[in-house]
């Protein structure tokens, strides 16, 4: 299926987010006014040490969770000032996750994983193409314990492109596995991203990982630092760490 | 099939051993309510179809003798559809071969048209036939017991005379749906009979040609039947009338209706214990299941499933868990239901049972059930489905644990560590403690309801026949005797001691309230028939007023110091007011009772007696019982052994049937508790005992820890379940009480231990199968995934 992109088409815009916890005596501010935009079809990788902030970001922009200020609009659709069922809406027709720790249904196999997603969908691919797509044709009827870590991971990735989400967010999806998996998964992103042209934000806190993607977006402590595009991204298989 | 039901499925599997438990449960729950209101409803449709088709009259009344032109003025009150003029005595039968004395009531049939009302039902042979005027039917529970068959002759003695009298028929009445002889309080098929004969053979027998001395009337619907009573007995007094009285005074329709109120008390309480129990289970494991399945609910979130569905994929689970309890509640509730039923059916001689299962009652109950189930998990599933997905999916902070108050008491250092883990734990999450304390608290309660009753029963013999009816024989006269027979009595060889008896048929009225029943004579320092108080301490008798058994005096709404009027049904038939006296404990039938020679001086009758109580050489009670039989003014002679055993035996055959039932149900349900709690334990904590058996514990220790926790929550609910059990016996005897008998809350000691015993084998059995999981714990997953 051919895709047009528009580079210059925001996908998400964020403006002044913050997100604030009160734990009793103490309060963490865990973002402290976060500026940015994601643009159609580019891999933005948030690097960043751990406790910095990335993963409440993620959440905010998935509808997973609120901030204490700030908006973010998906392209011109402001959904900070959503409710809880036109989030699950959204969530439903145009984001795609992964989690560092996978998060399949233990009692599914991995085609039924998949399937639980693309049954929901509007125009899903079929859950063995999704399947196909990140090197597991042969593994349909295995369930997550009858799987390795990476297999896992992409099994969770296929489920997150298989309703062919406009954005892809990846919490950590290397973080539970060693390099040479990681590559594999990580390969199985950056092929999902070239063939759907799925936008996709990827957090780590792996700076070797920054390679592949068109901008990185350098956090800490809840605020962005930089942000730096690279002018030839690496193809996954040639990154090591 | 949706990848969300077939996670549903798989996730069933994986609980399958909690679900079944669960199920179990709720069809224990369903299937006492199924059985009870199938029994119910069956007798119930089949007394009444019985009624409808047989003519059950709506007005009775006896009386002395009236001219049968009588009777069409009878016909003449407005409301009035018939008429039945009948003769009726009391009789006694001589059966070839049986020693045992046999009372009939003997009552006239038309044989040349079928009567208005109260046809006979005939099982077997025919009906009386025009010109054999020496044929009679019986009824069928007689015939049954001694094998009588149509054609085979039977002795009956009827105003001092025998005859010999050909069975043409087996039969039944409506009027005799509960069969007990005058005086007795339950059933004995084998010493008592009805008799049908032609009105001219016993009218004649009588001396009662072209008179009648009993009637039934048939009503027209929206008639005033308390109109037409008044007017029954204006009617009949001139002819000694006795009082007309409806359904609700006669004895068969009365003793079969409280019979049905009892097992309606059944059909509601027990499931809803039951049902209470279950509900909690559900609840339990839902909230576990949602506990363990955060993640997945936060993944189904963020793929974007709405509240709606996640909630409704839960609500799911346990409706599946709860539609199986039901449907197999349903299943065997019906077919004990039958049994019951046809049970019930030996004990009152209904001729055929109509099974009746109601759709619309299924549905209740089953409809109920679910209700009860889903409001059970409701918390769980609303928590589930509204759990904030970022939320979710953000670890479990480490719960946080403190020192208990024992180690704050400087007990501390009494703790093993793994005893510490155990207190800790507990104190951690007083609610889910306290909750699961209370689950297997109920479960042990409902267990002593079931086995009560043998301890209560032998409590009521105990009570009635060694403190209150102490007597080995009881004599009742034909007719009231002089004070002469007492010492004819006591010079019978054997005779130890005698005791006058005299009781009159009376009703007793308090405002709007009245109940018939008999006023009985009794003699101050009586050895043999006494009267006992509320710490059945013999009583004696005050020297004026009337004494009533606590349960008439509920029902009538006295205490001692109000009056009542007491109205004589026989004799000089007046009517006085009289006070209460005091109230007596009894707790087989129900009197009134006044001292003796107050009662005669009440009568006006002279000092006579219609009976006596005696106390016999044990050597010698053959004999006297022979020599007592053979006498021609004797009408009944009753053993006390015979009528304790009739007891036993009549009670045997109805709540312990249903006592067994629960005991089972119940056993099941503190099971299923137990294990519940075993299992969510051990879920809840494998990742904990994995993490420490990586470090070294060994499978005994981690056992110990988790079956510790167990342990204490066992042993801290058997107490209370013996208390709760105490307090469920109470309320349902309340519930169970009738005129027939009233069963004391006695729950002796090995009540206590049958409940403790099953509570504790639950609790083994369900350790055992926790150990065995316990050994399959997959320490490598545990350490794979996220804390
Ligand atoms: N539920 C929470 N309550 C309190 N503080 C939190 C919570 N979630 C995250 N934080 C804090 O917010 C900060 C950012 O967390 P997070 O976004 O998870 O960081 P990262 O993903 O970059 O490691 C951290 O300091 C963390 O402790
Ligand atoms: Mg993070």
């Amino acid at each position: 299926m051919p895709v047009t992109l528009h580079p210059s088409v925001a996908v998400f815009r964020i403006a002044g987010l913050t997100k604030r916890y009160d734990m009793g005596e103490v309060v963490v501010y865990a973002l402290r006014g976060i500026d940015l935009e994601v643009f159609e079809g580019e891999i933005v990788v948030l690097l960043g040490p751990s406790g910095s902030g990335k993963s409440t970001l993620l959440n905010i922009v998935g509808g997973l969770d609120t901030p204490t200020s700030g908006a973010v609009w998906y392209r011109d659709w402001e959904l900070t000032r959503a409710g809880d069922s036109e989030l699950t809406e959204y969530r439903r027709r145009h984001v795609g996750f992964v989690f560092q720790f996978y998060n399949l249904i233990p009692s599914l196999t991995a085609r039924e994983n998949v399937a639980i997603v693309t049954e929901i969908a509007d125009a899903p691919m079929a859950a063995e193409d999704a399947l196909e797509l990140v090197g597991l044709k042969d593994r349909l009827d295995h369930f997550p314990s009858q799987l390795s870590g990476g297999q896992q991971q992409r099994v969770a990735i296929a489920r997150a492109v298989a309703k062919r989400p406009a954005v892809l967010l990846c919490d950590e999806p290397t973080g539970a596995l060693d390099s040479a998996t990681g590559i594999v998964v990580l390969e199985a992103l950056a092929k999902v991203n070239r063939e759907l042209g799925t936008a996709t934000i990827i957090i780590t806190h792996n700076a070797d990982i920054a390679a592949m993607a068109d901008r990185v977006v350098l956090l800490s402590d809840g605020i962005i630092h930089e942000i730096r595009r690279n002018e030839t991204k690496k193809a996954a298989r040639d990154l090591h760490w | 099939m949706t990848a969300l039901d077939k996670k549903l499925l798989r996730d069933l599997w994986d609980i399958r051993s909690q679900a079944l438990a669960i199920a179990l449960v709720i069809a224990s729950g369903v299937a006492t309510s199924v059985m009870s209101l199938t029994a119910l409803d069956s007798l119930r449709v089949s007394r009444d179809t019985y009624y409808r088709e047989n003519r059950f009259p709506d007005v009775f009344a006896s009386l002395q003798r009236a001219p049968s032109s009588v009777a069409r003025r009878l016909a003449e009150i407005p409301g009035v559809d018939h008429v039945e003029a009948r003769v009726v005595s009391p009789a006694k039968i001589e059966l070839s071969g049986y020693e045992e004395p046999i009372i009939a009531a003997l009552v006239s049939v038309p044989v040349d048209r079928l009567p208005g009302v109260d046809r006979l039902f005939i099982r077997r042979g025919r009906p009386v036939d025009v010109g054999r005027l020496d044929q009679i039917v019986v009824s069928d529970a007689f015939a049954g017991i001694h094998g009588l068959s149509p054609g085979d002759r039977l002795g009956i003695i009827v105003n001092g005379r025998r005859r010999m009298l050909t069975i043409s028929g087996v039969g039944a009445s409506p009027e005799h749906i509960y069969q007990i002889a005058p005086g007795s309080v339950f059933p004995d098929f084998e010493a008592f009979a009805i008799v049908w004969m032609a009105r001219e053979t016993l009218a004649a027998a009588l001396d009662l040609e072209g008179s009648f001395n009993d009637v039934a009337l048939a009503v027209r619907p929206g008639a005033s039947v308390a109109e037409i009573l008044a007017q029954v007995d204006e009617i009949l007094a001139p002819y000694g009338g006795l009082g007309a009285y409806d359904r609700g005074n006669q004895l068969s329709h009365r003793y079969l209706s409280e019979e049905l109120r009892q097992l309606r008390q059944m059909a509601t309480m027990f499931p809803a214990i039951f049902l209470a129990v279950a509900t909690f289970l559900l609840n339990v494991v839902a909230n576990r299941l949602v506990g363990t399945q955060k993640e997945q609910i936060a993944v189904l979130k963020a793929f974007g499933y709405s509240t709606g569905a996640i909630g409704w994929h839960y609500l799911k689970i346990v409706l599946a868990i709860a539609v199986l309890g039901i449907l197999a509640g349903t299943a065997l509730g019906a077919q004990l239901g039958k049994e019951l039923g046809e049970l019930y059916m030996r004990f009152y001689k209904l001729p055929y049972l109509v099974l009746v299962i109601s759709g619309p009652m299924v549905l209740t109950a089953g409809g109920l059930s679910a209700l009860a189930v889903a409001l059970g998990t409701a918390m769980a599933v609303r928590r589930a489905a509204l759990m904030a997905p970022a939320e979710a999916m953000r670890p479990e902070p480490p719960a946080r644990y403190r020192t208990t108050v024992l180690e704050r008491l400087g007990f501390g250092a009494w703790l093993s560590p793994a005893s510490r883990m155990i207190a800790r734990d507990l104190e951690r999450r007083p609610a889910k403690t306290a909750l699961s304390i209370v689950g297997v608290a109920l479960a042990g309660g409902i267990l002593m309801m079931g086995t009560i009753f043998d301890d209560s029963f032998a409590a009521l013999v105990e009570i009635e026949f060694r403190l209150a009816q102490r007597d080995d024989i009881a004599v009742t006269f034909v007719e009231p005797r002089g004070i002469e027979v007492l010492s004819e009595l006591r010079h019978l060889p054997g005779v130890l001691r005698v005791e006058p008896l005299r009781a009159v048929p009376v009703r007793l009225r308090a405002g709007h309230r009245s109940y018939r029943t008999q006023l009985e004579g009794v003699n101050p320092a009586a050895e043999l028939r006494r009267l006992l108080d509320h710490r059945h301490r013999p009583l004696d008798p005050p020297a004026t007023g009337v004494m009533l058994d606590d349960f008439l005096g509920g029902y009538l709404g006295v205490r001692p110091g109000d009056t009542i009027t007491v109205e004589e049904l026989t004799g000089r038939r007046r009517t006085r007011t009289v006070a209460v006296a005091a109230l007596v404990r009894r707790y087989l039938g129900v009197g009134a009772y006044m001292e003796i020679s107050a009662l005669n001086r009440h009568l006006g009758e002279g000092i006579v007696f219609s009976g006596a109580a005696l106390a016999v050489d044990a050597r010698e009670k053959d004999a006297v019982y022979a020599a007592l039989r053979s006498r021609p003014g004797v009408a009944g002679v009753v053993v006390r052994d015979a009528a304790v055993a009739r007891v036993r035996e009549t009670m045997g055959n109805n709540m312990i049937v249903f006592a067994i039932f629960a005991s089972l149900f119940a056993a099941t349900i503190a099971f299923g508790v137990v294990y519940n709690y075993a299992r969510i334990s051990l879920a809840e904590r494998s990742r904990e005992l994995a993490s420490l058996r990586v470090l070294g514990f060994t499978r005994r220790e981690i056992s110990a820890i988790l079956l510790g926790e167990l342990g204490v929550v066992v042993l801290a609910a058997i107490p209370l379940a013996l208390v709760i059990g105490r307090a469920l016996c109470a309320v349902m005897m309340v519930g169970l009480q009738t005129d027939i008998v009233r069963i004391p809350v006695v729950v002796d000691r090995d009540s206590y231990a049958y409940a403790t015993a099953i509570i504790l084998a639950s609790t083994a059995l369900s350790a055992l199968v926790a150990r065995r999981r316990l050994h399959e714990l997959d320490l490598i997953g545990v350490l794979k995934t996220r804390e």
